[in-house]
């Protein structure tokens, strides 16, 4: 395969009458973490290579622009497990590579981070949605390409409050990331105007997710979950743990809609996104991997694409000026979301457009219409520079 | 039908008695149709059914047809300008979006967005007669006043690639900014000028040292810069005055094709896509993809003096005398 992918390329420069010089190599590393979570839609379990296909697709399409600049990009994918030594992992990798795609754990993350800080090696997060990640705990040498939970929750909380939704019934599952969503959406509430009617705690008490006589239980509990609420307009559910939120649409005891972790649900990427030339990239990616195309593929496709479009607008190999050029005043991308991307330069955050799916359809995008920027729009999602509690360093 | 035209011709003709009237041609992206307009009365006077997702629509060069991308049916559909009537299809590659033609007619050059290819096609013998192996994603297409540089845009290389049209080989590749959508030639070949929808700018490249010599910026008060996207380009002849569509900028730039200066800037539809003059350069017209209609400039006092509602979001546009 490896070979394949050397001849292509050296046909094609042979073909454009290019240089016969080597081609500049750029090894992109790819730091996974093993195992995936378990989710309550059979349909949305994640594959295997679930974020690192994305990167694929990014290195193929760098390498087709590559070959007119003489450079040739390569992926080095690493998994690490739980028992694994993270921080070894990474620094092996670091030996060959100048950028690592990283898909950790917040703690692990910063680990590496910290570790590999004084090499130069750049870190694209691709996965972690936290936003201490880029608040208390922001690291210059770490940029974001994931959106952070605030960024996702405040693209909700817009939507809802233009559809004048604006009566929150917030049911949080019991695990620490699911109350950090909750803290999310309630900072979304208040910013955007919407107002939480009461607050209710899914407990987690165990349980398999695939049963052979599932839907008959889950019938008779969520509307008895749901029942005497205050009059609301929408339920809001905070469960990234993936416990319950996603058997809450058309079992409430009202007859609402549900929102957050199932039903209408904020994401950097969906499969059935096709607005803005995103067809062809769903196409190329189906192509590619004989799957569609999920949000933590698209984050690691645009981690490699950013590296990708550094080194083509730079024309050069040399990482230094590569990072100088994707922290600099005119870096930006293009991600198949209606306009340009570009970094927060006060943590290394990705300003980016937020999908609204519901599972079949992309149903809005955020920002939305009327919630106004002095800088740009997309900064009304997630956290602002005024408000920022980090210090690069 | 005949005499319906008959009748609007009379009437336009006892009114106004203009020079020649001109046959205006929209894709509607959406709505699967090409709608025809007269620019003598600015009326529809037909609307064609075609194949799924019409984009880039051109006309021969014998004006006997017009010719419409439908990428979701991976061809391009031809369709007889007397009757008005679809008569013919080409073999494209999959997906296409927007094509040239040489300046004899003979052959067309097809922008592939789905695999990286440029198509090339005998239009007497319709028939396939190879692929150009292009960056990711490719779109504007145009050919040097001389016939012998083909020009392909690709969205997510970035890049003008200049193909020697008899070798079919790529000679340069120049990189502009993100997502190139459209290129143009001034009519003396001087220069090449390129959109970038997402960058926001438009190159101006020196075909003879294929380097950017120049990069025409926007700025519209009031308005976020994302939201100034380049898209379609229309060139006077003489080219001293070029016009830009910005995309959901909703504003047309016009720009001195001399200076590169913006000059002011229409306020038309929604999503302002691509364009076309009337061969006799009175008027432009300008396609809206979210307001679903056509706005026609007066060129010479640069401003916007109708609107026509089209089909479902128009896209692209080609004019001729009928």
């Amino acid at each position: 395969m490896f070979r394949w992918l050397i001849g292509t390329i050296a046909l094609s420069i042979m073909a454009t009458g290019a240089q016969a010089a080597d081609p500049v190599e750029i090894h992109i590393g790819y730091l996974g973490h093993a195992g995936v979570k378990s989710t309550l839609s059979l349909v949305e379990q994640p594959a295997d290579n679930d974020g690192i296909a994305g990167a694929r697709l990014a290195i193929e399409d760098n390498n087709t622009t590559g070959k007119f600049l003489n450079q040739r990009f390569a992926l080095d994918e690493v998994k690490v497990k739980d028992s694994d030594d993270v921080v070894k992992v990474a620094t092996d990798l670091a030996g060959h590579s100048d950028y690592i795609i990283t898909d950790l754990p917040a703690d692990a993350l910063l680990k590496v981070a910290d570790a590999l800080r004084d090499r130069g090696t750049v870190l694209l997060n691709a996965g972690a949605i936290d936003d201490r990640l880029r608040e208390q705990d922001c690291r210059a040498n770490v940029i974001h390409v994931a959106p952070t939970r605030s960024m996702l929750a405040d693209a909700l909380g817009q939507y809802l409050v233009w559809k004048q939704w604006k009566r929150w019934l917030l049911v949080t599952g019991s695990h620490d990331q699911d109350k950090l969503y909750a803290d999310a959406l309630r900072r979304a509430a208040t910013r955007f105007g919407a107002k939480i009617v009461q607050e209710r705690t899914f407990e987690d008490t165990g349980g398999a997710r695939r049963t052979d006589s599932g839907v008959t239980l889950i019938q008779r509990q969520m509307p008895v979950f749901t029942q005497q609420a205050p009059a609301y307009d929408v339920l809001v559910a905070a469960d990234e743990s993936e416990v319950f939120a996603n058997y809450l649409p058309y079992r409430t005891w009202d007859p609402r809609p549900v929102a957050g972790s199932a039903g209408l649900v904020p994401t950097s990427w969906d499969a059935a996104h096709d607005q803005w030339g995103a067809v062809q990239i769903q196409n190329r990616f189906v192509k590619l991997n004989m799957r569609r195309m999920t949000a933590l593929d698209m984050q690691a496709w645009t981690a490699a694409r950013m590296i990708g479009e550094a080194t083509s607008r730079t024309n050069s190999g040399d990482p230094k000026k590569v990072i100088a050029f994707l922290k600099g005043k005119d870096f930006s991308i293009a991600a198949f979301k209606g306009t340009r991307l570009t970094l927060r330069d006060w943590n290394w955050q990705l300003r980016q457009p937020i999908l609204l799916a519901d599972g079949r359809m992309v149903v809005s995008v955020s920002p939305q219409e009327g919630f106004l920027h002095q800088v740009s729009e997309l900064d009304t999602l997630g956290v602002d520079r005024p408000e920022t509690k980090c210090k690069l360093q | 039908m005949w005499c319906r035209f008959l009748l609007t011709g009379m009437l336009v003709w006892l009114a106004a008695a203009p020079a020649s009237a001109f046959v205006a041609y929209v894709s509607n992206e959406k709505g699967n149709t090409v709608t025809v307009i007269d620019t003598d009365s600015w009326t529809v006077t037909k609307t064609i059914k075609v194949g799924q997702r019409p984009r880039g629509i051109e006309f021969s060069r014998d004006g006997k047809f017009v010719m419409v991308a439908v990428g979701d049916d991976d061809t391009i559909q031809v369709i007889d300008t007397k009757t008005q009537e679809i008569v013919d299809t080409l073999p494209s590659g999959p997906d296409p979006e927007l094509f040239t033609q040489d300046a004899a007619g003979k052959t067309m050059y097809v922008a592939n967005e789905n695999d990286n290819t440029v198509t090339v096609i005998d239009l007497g013998k319709r028939a396939r007669l190879g692929d150009i192996q292009v960056g990711v994603e490719p779109e504007g297409m145009t050919i040097s006043p001389d016939g012998k540089i083909l020009i392909n845009t690709s969205e997510t290389t970035n890049m003008a690639h200049f193909i020697d049209t008899t070798t079919r080989q790529i000679v340069a590749n120049v990189l502009v900014d993100s997502r190139p959508r459209f290129a143009q030639f001034k009519r003396d070949g001087s220069e090449l000028w390129v959109s970038s929808e997402i960058g926001g700018t438009v190159s101006i490249i020196d075909p003879v040292k294929r380097e950017v010599t120049s990069k025409i910026t926007f700025d519209i008060p009031g308005l976020r810069n994302e939201a100034i996207q380049p898209v379609g380009i229309g060139m006077t002849k003489d080219g001293k005055t070029a016009f830009i569509a910005l995309g959901p900028a909703n504003r047309v730039a016009v720009v001195d094709g001399t200076t590169h200066k913006v000059l002011k800037y229409l306020l038309v539809g929604q999503r302002v896509w691509h364009m076309d003059f009337t061969p006799d350069e009175k008027y432009l017209m300008v396609t809206n993809g979210v307001s679903n209609d056509v706005s026609v400039i007066d060129v010479a006092a640069q401003k916007v003096i109708k609107t026509i509602q089209v089909g479902e979001l128009p896209w692209g546009i080609t004019i001729a005398q009928p």
